[in-house]
């Protein structure tokens, strides 16, 4: 077979690419663009935590306390107050979200043998928001329960919270890993069946398929640029989650890169397939969308947690392929862990490139029944 | 394949295709009940100029993708430099040249890049590339604007192009489906002297066309009704035969005797 085809090819194929300035700022800034978006917009995790205190008796402890919530920087104290009776009204108007109610004597109560009460309210209209900002206010009280217990005496009973892997309760650092998988698909799946479908549209497939160019040089051809593009995306992303919101890359970044390209050559037979399967620019564009952006992106764990779902939709994530890239992505980012962890993963996508890889070839030859 | 570039190749077969470009014998190609290519058997001389005409639906688009390989024939058998149709695909891709109904050139990519693209798909080395670029873009004209993106040539100037680009690995055949429509008289014209300038370098031309005036420029040609070949043979033959003044009065007599279905 002859090489310098191929090559002819591909150089086309960036020519194509880098002509079209729109498409590729586009695409180049996509990654920034998301990682940007979801950080801020779309985070799960609770900030600027309105709370109401009630202390009858104000007393170092208390006072100590109350400061350890500010320190968070996730509280900011709207009202302090010797009865509750304030808090009632408060919450109405959803001037607070949380309210801390000190029972009289707490500081005494703290030193002596008897528990000390302390009653956490919580406005739970918003039951995400409710139990996020409940479990951060344990967490506070408990921390400074560790180290006063550290520090001489009992331990008091308060119900613990303690967040592996994640302890600032960053929805940031699970965002990007699925991030990472959103971009890839829709670089790689979307913009080849878009260029291929182009190609059939405009009547150029044809006088390549009629030359000595093989299918599979035609695909390969195709899929090599894009491959360049998702690496680039992937490096920006992990840039972007790094130097805008400090997400942890604990794991090796040679081995992401690598399952990466392994999770994009299944994105890149998707678009293929899509391709040789529909007649339009516009009708490859939308399928590609229906097919991989949402399956990837509503099914695989990066919005929501396949462990909540119904247990029919389950066994379906285990074809979606975003679903086992974001446990490596994940795994190698957050945990560090590496391919002795992750092996089954990583056969499960490499057997996925496979098959879809040798489908595409198949239905894009040219229809010789 | 570096020998696929030279023009004086050794036919693949010998014996009853033995000096034809192409020969087809009851070739035929259904589509469920409906018959598209209805046993058309023609011969077509090396470096004959052979056009192939018919209405829209005739035919002749699914006779040319089943001699330059895109379909598979249903019945029948055809031979094009030499080599059968339906077992020696690659090397009658390395031999011909094809320029579709639409537009086979990449608007994106210059003059220059496309030619660079299809000298190497077809496997010529650089060294080659560059001098057919040189000659090609002088014949044509088009030297200075040899780095333009295509997109911004008139659409004469890309039909030209795009023809001496099907034949930059100077392929023994051509085939041209339709390169002429929508050009206006003075290009067609023009594009016809390059058929005619490739025809006495000695390739073999296989056209299609809706302009009967072109017709008479042919060799010889076939004219296609519903499938099968109602008439074949030089323009002044086929004239004196049917009494007629002009390929365009054969073509009219020939159509109109064909049911309507035909029009598809």
């Amino acid at each position: 077979m002859n090489r310098n085809a191929l090559r002819a090819f591909v150089v086309k194929e960036f020519h194509h690419i880098l002509r079209d300035r729109q498409t590729l700022t586009i695409l180049l800034m996509m990654p920034l663009v998301q990682v940007i978006l979801f950080g801020y917009a779309l985070r799960s995790d609770v900030r600027d935590i309105r709370l109401a205190v009630v202390d009858p008796t104000p007393d170092h402890a208390t006072l100590e306390l109350q400061s350890r919530f500010i320190a968070t920087n996730r509280f900011r104290i709207v009202t302090t107050s010797k009865t509750p009776d304030v808090i009632e009204p408060l919450f109405r108007r959803g001037s607070a979200d949380v309210a801390l109610v000190f029972e009289p004597g707490f500081a005494s109560h703290l030193r002596g043998t008897d528990p000390a009460r302390v009653l956490i309210a919580v406005d739970a209209s918003d039951p995400n928001t409710g139990t996020t900002s409940l479990n951060y206010t344990r967490a506070v009280i408990a921390s400074y329960q560790d180290e006063r217990s550290a520090a001489n005496m009992q331990v008091r009973i308060v119900p613990e919270t303690r967040m592996r892997f994640n302890p600032t309760l960053e929805s940031v650092n699970l965002f990007v890993p699925g991030l990472i998988a959103l971009v890839l698909v829709l670089v790689s799946a979307l913009m080849t069946a878009i260029s291929l479908s182009r190609e059939k549209e405009r009547g150029t497939m044809e006088v390549l398929l009629v030359s000595p160019l093989r299918p599979q040089q035609i695909i390969v051809g195709k899929v090599i640029p894009y491959l360049g593009l998702a690496f680039a995306n992937v490096l920006t992303a992990l840039l972007a989650a790094w130097a805008v919101f400090h997400v942890p890359f604990r794991g090796s970044v040679v081995l992401l890169l690598t399952e990466s390209v392994i999770y994009t050559i299944v994105s890149l037979a998707l678009g293929v397939l899509v391709a040789a399967r529909t007649a339009s620019q516009r009708a490859a564009m939308l399928t590609a969308m229906l097919v991989t952006m949402l399956p990837n992106t509503l099914l695989s764990g990066m919005i929501f947690p396949i462990a909540s779902m119904p247990a029919w939709l389950r066994p379906v994530t285990y074809i979606v392929p975003a679903r086992w890239f974001i446990v490596i992505a994940r795994g190698i980012m957050l945990k560090g862990v590496g391919i002795t962890i992750l092996w089954r993963e990583t056969l499960i996508l490499s057997i996925m490139a496979t098959l879809l890889l040798a489908a595409a070839m198949r239905s894009f030859k040219p229809r010789m029944e | 394949m570096s020998a696929a570039t030279g023009r004086v190749g050794v036919p693949g077969k010998t014996g009853a295709a033995d000096g034809f470009a192409i020969d087809a014998r009851d070739l035929t190609r259904r589509f469920g009940s409906f018959v598209a290519v209805d046993h058309i058997t023609f011969d077509i001389r090396a470096g004959e100029v052979f056009g192939f005409l018919g209405a829209n639906g005739a035919g002749k688009t699914t006779a040319i993708k089943m001699l330059v390989g895109l379909l598979a024939p249903s019945e029948g058998a055809a031979h094009v430099a030499g080599f059968d149709i339906r077992t020696q695909r690659d090397q009658i891709r390395r031999n011909i040249g094809y320029m579709s109904q639409r537009f086979s050139l990449y608007a994106d990519l210059t003059v220059r890049e496309n030619i660079r693209l299809y000298g190497g798909i077809y496997g010529l080395t650089p060294g080659q590339i560059a001098e057919r670029t040189t000659t090609m873009l002088d014949t044509l004209g088009l030297s200075s604007n040899a780095d333009d993106l295509v997109a911004r040539l008139p659409l004469g100037w890309k039909q030209k192009l795009a023809f001496s680009v099907a034949l930059v690995h100077k392929p023994r055949i051509v085939f041209l489906d339709e390169p002429t429509s929508g050009v206006d008289p003075i290009t067609r014209r023009q594009f016809w002297e390059l058929i005619y300038a490739a025809a006495a370098r000695g390739t073999t031309v296989f056209v299609t066309t809706h302009y009967m005036d072109e017709a008479e420029y042919c060799d010889r040609i076939s004219i296609m009704v519903d499938g099968k070949i109602a008439a074949l043979g030089t323009p002044a033959e086929l004239k004196e035969k049917l009494g007629a003044d002009s390929v365009d009065d054969i073509f009219v007599r020939l159509a109109r005797g064909a049911p309507k279905g035909a029009a598809a």
